[in-house]
């Protein structure tokens, strides 16, 4: 009977267990507003070398989840281009990473859309899944402090990120 | 005479070529089996999104720039992570995809062992507690005797 109840409470842990572990491994929770951002070391791009999102705290950033092979990404590079150009100097910068593509072909893409921003590749797409992004393109801007203030789980153009990007950046000149 | 010539080169050529074209094939498609679409969860053979579109290009560069499979499998996984590959590594983390399977099975059998010897123990020990059968008494055998005498069969 001991042997019994031993054998039962082992298999009731294992199968509690093994559902906890399904739900945390596959759990794709969108980051809250509010939260702050993962921000982990990803080769750059168009460089050598790591970069990280946490490089640029104390500015606003846009992330910006792209891909090479993703049709509307390529209607979007120029707006966040030109949308860039436009509001650098509001302490303000556009990040783009490149999930789950080839990098070569990321590079490519980039030179093709004369994209001057920042670029990480994020090759395994484990950033994306720390976002919660479940396809690209995806934006997100983060506040200074590395805090999620909006976010857009599609592809952003001029008239979105004039009317929700904008009005939250400080005007030219001041920080934060 | 020229003709003949050029027919006897297209006769030695045709062939190498499409046995090459065949086994660039072949070699695209073993690799195709053995790694995943990472977008789709899906192993890239049977992947048809533009992210296994990029990914097939990628792997048939390299198989025509001459690199073995587990060279191209290396490279993929530079690209993509270990998350790539169809069939986990068997080192780190990724050992315990093979590891966790055996153990699980030794655990079952053990257990199952365990649950047959506790089984047979408690059927032994019943046999014991059963009480001994008695014979029919000296008057019951000498009733039945009588009856079978009486019935004659």
């Amino acid at each position: 009977m001991r042997l019994r109840s031993v054998i039962a409470v082992f298999l009731a842990v294992a199968v509690v267990a093994f559902l906890v572990f399904g739900l945390l491994s596959k759990g794709n929770s969108r980051l809250a507003l509010g939260a702050t951002a993962p921000s982990p070391e990803l080769p750059k791009l168009d460089e050598p070398g790591k970069g990280s999102l946490r490089e640029y705290r104390g500015k606003w950033v846009l992330v910006n989840f792209w891909a090479s092979w993703c049709v509307p990404c390529r209607d979007e590079a120029p707006t966040l281009t030109k949308f860039q150009g436009e509001h650098a100097g509001r302490n303000f910068t556009v990040v783009g990473i490149d999930t789950q593509d080839i990098s070569d072909d990321g590079a490519k893409f980039a030179k093709e859309y004369g994209i001057d921003y920042p670029l990480l590749h994020d090759g395994n797409g484990e950033v994306g899944h720390e976002f919660g992004t479940t396809g690209v393109p995806e934006n997100y801007l983060l506040e200074p402090s590395g805090k999620l203030a909006w976010a857009e789980y599609g592809p952003v153009d001029a008239k979105i990120l004039e009317e929700h990007v904008a009005p939250l950046l400080p005007p030219k000149g001041k920080e934060a | 005479m020229a003709l003949a010539v050029l027919a006897a080169l297209a006769a030695l050529i045709l062939p190498t070529a499409a046995s090459a074209a065949s086994a660039l094939r072949t070699e695209l498609n073993e690799i195709e089996s053995e790694v995943m679409c990472p977008v789709c969860g899906t192993l890239l053979e049977l992947a048809e999104s533009p992210q296994a579109t990029r990914e097939k290009a990628f792997v048939e560069k390299l198989v025509k720039q001459g690199q073995s499979k587990e060279e191209i499998k290396e490279a993929l996984v530079a690209q993509y992570g270990d998350a790539v590959l169809a069939e986990p590594k068997g080192s780190g983390f990724s050992l315990s995809a093979y590891v966790v399977p055996i153990v699980a099975f030794a655990l079952a059998v053990v257990l199952l062992a365990l649950a047959v010897w506790k089984w047979r123990k408690a059927a032994g020990s019943r046999e014991d507690r059963r009480p001994e059968v008695e014979g029919p008494s000296d008057e019951d055998r000498e009733r039945l005797d009588a009856d079978l005498a009486r019935y004659d069969l």
